[in-house]
């Protein structure tokens, strides 16, 4: 063990604030749920969205307190508070805040409304909250399995309906599937390393692949690209990129609409937000190499698989829910391209592409959400016929959102493409700039299926007179939404900026590739530290002898 | 007047939109009324026009610039200028635009404020990507055409507009996307070739800094050739890239015709001018000789189609077919001729089909079809409205004293001088003798003769507006054809520029040698 460390403290249970706020709210709806009359049991969603607005209030703070000593490492080098926490901590909360406030009204037609929903919904914020914060394997698993029973529940919520049911079974199998690889990789991580910590993992693996740990064989070369792989697996999974994206067109359809929402958006990013931690700090040094396939192969593999087969085949999909189901899927596959850059403009993409999707994604769904009504069950393309002769204004966010989907300018789907393209072809790759050109002409298939969407709402005719009725927390959201995603697009820098300085400490641990076919004796002392880790990294951490 | 010098440019661009402001505004205020609408558009389209007119004696001043940063930490800059190879075209733009609008007045009904609106929306597009001095903002105005263009064909266009609305923007994205990927790659190699400061998307600076030294390798000039020439032959349309177009064209309503055969092909012959020939000029040598093939290809191809066409609109957009190769041939030529006559012929297109696509609006207008046989003998019954036909098809076939004739022989003169075979100015002569066989049989088919049909005989000529519509066009084409050095003269220097970038950066011994 030579990694910094602070003494720990009760202090240090300051920093965990907005959880601790988050989960207490959680709990007192829980409460709240059963004082409640049947007639009023939307105040849950009030006091949800109260209990996220102190969050949000509650990372604000611990931001500014922090703001100078960042990045820090609090519990024994579990959890970390830095910048990219912070940005994912923001993503999450405000995706589950719309996520809530556009469920308010869902519900009321469903006849579900009962306050553990909500308590569920912000129990699974709460475990995002710690996957953007986690610094340890065992931490990530732990707030992951949080996050995914929470949202198990969820998916199922629609007790009467076939299909949330079905689709709830669906997920549950393939996620706790899917976890017990993940923790299988962590295992077998941890056999080889005998380290939980990502950095500490890093340097044994850079050790490891230098050649100047003795203490493990040959053979766990072999070992360890199977952890890597397996870890890889679990988590691709739950970011439902091909060839693991089996489970999600079907839980995507069943679930309420709003945790369709809710698990395109928030559980991706954290996904991602885990992802990138993951693969980025603790296994920097395995991304290509000549023993090893590395794990960059690997990636391109998947990004261009996802964004192929998600839009081929939500090109035939006439159920909006599954179109955008799929549609979601291939956006999963940009997302990665950000990851297989490996250079700053690729993470800079990454976390901008998240936010931006976020936005536009949740906007969608909220319209097709509220097309749902009494006898109308508002997922097929033909509900959407004629919006514009129905709800002028709707139809037009709506085309905001698509064709911010599609990557066209001026909306800030396509800033994000734009990093995430541009960090492929800085990275001077034959490999990469071929999966650009891919990536781009994937785009082009996108905007065939949104521009179905785009058809139905413009120039078809209405297929229902049935009104459409919004609820002010739905008009706040939908606004929301779509004021940004314009003007993300038209000025997109202070967003880059707030991107770009999530990026900072991602990648720490540097080896130097070209040394690798003869092992050169690294020069380490007793704290085992490479030298190729940069000292300032944790600053503001006392050393421990 | 200076002080107005640096809003000029701005005003271009954001006059139409906020035209479009103004209208959404209206119907939400004052309330419903389509005449309103139609007045408030063509009121901002004109002043857009009247704004572009001082452009003409004011083009290469420094103060018309505008230079302000955008995305800093990208090095996007909000670069509007405007040079010797925009101005016409945006004076093109500016004036097809209020005449697209009148041209629709009485013709469209359904959900007028959306037209109108797409309709502004799409000229702050086109003048944007002529103004643009930076290829982000370039791509920007590029993409943002989609979404009008793609409406005004589906939501106002014909039987199969939808397969024709999402042809046209499939086809137009898979181009400009691979553009932006060569964008990026130009932004990052400018920046790692560390010529003149930072990294940064300018056009001039890019183009100066390429002609200065010549930083990109003969295959990175290759390959980005290849993307930037996508995306803008599909634009144009060269020859094979050109089945979306008549597609497009005929179930376009009349006024998107005009502005997709006036304007928005141009951007691709356009694009050829800005980017490929100056920035990649070995690579333009090298690809010269194909692209010429394929234009005359498209020459005599387009022409031999639109030969036999019984629908007028669809024989005006093979037509085009065949003057876009012109077009492409004088530019590929890579003499002074040849490519003023190019951007010559650009503008004759521009004004000569889109009057043409007039032309057959006005009669669609009164019979609902486009049928050549449903025709004949219109001169009686519409004497005015043969006449100015008459003298647009005989500008589109090239008669000397109108427009047409001065570019096609400015394009064969320097094709035929140009170190390239003289085999493709011969066969694109035969292009001009062929334009002269389809289009004066449809005239005579449709004019002249014997009465046909009994619903012709009381067709009413031409009422005030349609002749607002087409005698200006019909001046703008005498005027052209009498006096083309107006229009050359403000061109002449930036073609000689781009030809002498293009001619420096020659091959030793280049295969056009052989073929000689």
């Amino acid at each position: 063990m030579f990694l910094l460390q602070v003494i720990p403290s009760w202090k240090e249970t300051l920093f965990l604030m907005p959880e601790l706020q988050l989960t207490l709210f959680a709990c007192f709806i829980l409460v709240l749920d059963l004082l409640l009359p049947r007639g009023k049991k939307t105040l849950t969603a009030y006091a949800a969205l109260i209990g996220i607005a102190f969050t949000l209030i509650g990372v604000a703070q611990v931001y500014y307190v922090t703001r100078n000593v960042l990045p820090t490492l609090i519990f024994y080098q579990m959890y970390v508070i830095d910048n990219f926490s912070f940005i994912f901590k923001v993503i999450v909360l405000i995706s589950a805040a719309i996520s809530i406030a556009i469920s308010i009204k869902y519900l009321e037609t469903e006849k579900e409304l009962r306050g553990d929903y909500y308590s569920l919904l912000l129990f699974a914020t709460v475990g995002m909250m710690f996957i953007a914060s986690s610094y340890n394997l065992l931490m990530f698993y732990v707030s992951l399995e949080l996050m995914a029973i929470s949202v198990y529940v969820l998916v199922g919520y629609l007790k009467n309906n076939d299909k949330s049911n079905e689709a709830a079974l669906k997920y549950f199998l393939l996620g706790a599937f899917s976890s017990g690889i993940f923790l299988y990789g962590v295992s077998l991580v941890y056999a080889i390393t005998g380290e939980l910590n990502l950095l500490e993992i890093a340097i044994k693996v850079s050790l490891f692949i230098l050649g100047t740990d003795a203490k493990v064989g040959v053979g766990a070369h072999y070992l360890l690209a199977f952890a890597v792989a397996l870890t890889g697996a679990g988590l691709l999974f739950k970011v439902a990129a091909v060839p693991f994206h089996m489970w999600a067109p079907d839980a995507y359809e069943g679930a309420p609409t709003p945790i369709t929402a809710f698990m395109s958006v928030a559980v991706k990013a954290a996904s991602y937000a885990m992802l990138a931690r993951i693969f980025l700090v603790a296994f920097p040094a395995l991304r290509t190499i000549k023993e090893l396939p590395g794990w960059l192969p690997f990636f391109i593999g998947v990004a261009a698989l996802t964004m192929t087969v998600g839009n081929i085949a939500a090109m035939t999909q006439k159920n909006t829910k599954r179109m955008l189901a799929y549609s979601s899927i291939s956006q999963a596959g940009y997302i990665l391209l950000g990851l297989i850059a490996s250079n700053e403009t690729g993470y800079t993409g990454l976390v901008f592409y998240i936010l931006a999707y976020t936005l536009m994604n949740l906007g969608a769904f909220a319209i097709i959400i509220l097309l749902r009504r009494d006898d109308i069950k508002g997922d097929r393309l033909e509900n959407l016929s004629g919006l514009i002769k129905k709800k002028p204004v709707l139809a037009v966010m709506m085309l905001v959102f698509l064709i911010s989907l599609a990557g066209i300018p001026p909306t800030s789907g396509f800033v994000g493409k734009y990093l995430l393209f541009a960090g492929l072809i800085k990275a001077d790759n034959f490999w990469l700039n071929r999966l650009a050109v891919l990536a781009v002409l994937n785009t082009v298939i996108s905007f065939y299926y949104y521009a179905q969407i785009i058809k139905a709402m413009f120039i078809d005719i209405p297929s229902d007179d049935k009104p459409i009725n919004l609820n002010i927390f739905s008009t706040i959201s939908l606004v929301f939404a779509t004021v940004l995603t314009i003007l993300i697009g038209i000025y997109p820098q202070p967003f880059i900026e707030i991107s770009k300085s999530v990026t900072k400490n991602l990648a720490p641990v540097q080896v130097n590739q070209q040394t690798s076919p003869t092992p050169t004796p690294t020069p380490t002392n007793d704290s085992g530290i490479d030298p190729s880790i940069d000292p300032n990294l944790f600053p503001n951490v006392i050393p421990r002898k | 007047m200076n002080a107005f010098k640096p809003y000029i440019l701005n005003a271009l661009v954001f006059l139409p939109l906020l035209g479009t402001i103004i209208m959404l505004m209206y119907d939400q205020i004052v309330g419903k009324n389509e005449e309103s609408l139609r007045r408030i558009a063509l009121f901002f389209s004109t002043l857009t026009f009247i704004a572009s007119l001082p452009l003409i004696w004011w083009t290469g001043d420094p103060a018309l610039s505008v230079n302000v940063p955008w995305v800093e930490n990208l090095g996007i800059n909000y670069h509007l200028e405007v040079d010797g190879l925009s101005l016409w075209l945006v004076l093109l733009t500016t004036m097809l635009m209020p005449i697209a609008i009148l041209s629709g007045w009485t013709s469209v009904h359904d959900k007028v404020r959306e037209y109108l609106a797409f309709m502004l929306v799409l000229e702050t597009g086109m003048i944007g990507v002529f103004l643009a001095m930076d290829m982000i903002l370039f791509y920007l105005f590029w993409e943002v055409m989609l979404v009008p263009m793609y409406f005004l064909i589906g939501v106002w266009g014909g039987e199969r507009r939808i397969y024709a609305a999402i042809k046209f923007v499939l086809y137009t994205m898979v181009g400009s996307l691979l553009m932006l990927v060569a964008i990026i790659a130009l932004y990052l190699l400018h920046g790692d070739a560390q010529v003149g400061g930072k990294a940064t998307f300018d056009i001039v600076t890019i183009t100066k800094n390429l002609a200065d030294s010549n930083f990109l390798s003969f295959n990175q000039q290759y390959w980005m050739f290849l993307a930037f020439g996508l995306a803008f032959a599909i634009k144009v349309p060269l020859f094979p890239f050109h089945t979306w177009l008549p597609d497009a064209h005929v179930e376009a309503p009349t006024a998107g015709s005009v502005i997709l055969a006036g304007v928005l092909l141009k951007m691709g012959t356009y694009g050829f001018m800005r980017f490929n020939l100056p920035m990649f000029p070995e690579a333009a040598h090298h690809f010269a000789v194909p692209i010429m093939v394929l234009a005359v290809i498209g020459i005599i191809y387009g022409a031999l189609v639109a030969m036999v066409q019984p629908d007028m609109k669809k024989l005006i957009a093979y037509s085009s077919v065949s003057h876009l190769g012109f077009v492409m041939l004088g530019m590929f030529a890579f003499t002074d001729m040849g490519m003023q006559g190019s951007l010559y012929q650009m503008l004759n297109h521009g004004v000569s089909s889109g009057a043409l696509f007039l032309v057959v609006g006005i009669i669609y207008e009164r019979r609902h079809t486009r049928q050549i046989s449903e025709f004949g003998g219109l001169a009686t019954p519409m004497p005015v409205f043969s006449t100015l036909f008459l003298i647009i098809a005989f500008s589109s076939i090239g008669l000397p004293l109108l427009n047409g004739f001065v570019g096609e022989f400015l394009i064969l003169i320097g094709t035929f001088n140009s170190t390239y075979s003289r085999a493709f100015a011969a066969f694109a002569t035969t292009g001009v003798i062929l334009s002269a066989v389809y289009m004066l049989w449809m005239v005579q088919r449709v004019v002249f003769g014997e009465i046909t049909s009994e619903k012709n005989r009381n067709l009413p000529d031409l009422n005030l507006r349609e002749k607002f519509v087409l005698v200006p066009l019909v001046i703008l084409i005498i005027f052209m054809g009498v006096y083309p050095s107006f229009f050359l003269n403000r061109t002449a220097e930036q073609v000689k520029q781009i030809r002498t970038v293009v001619e420096k950066n020659k091959p030793s011994n280049p295969v056009a040698d052989n073929l000689k």
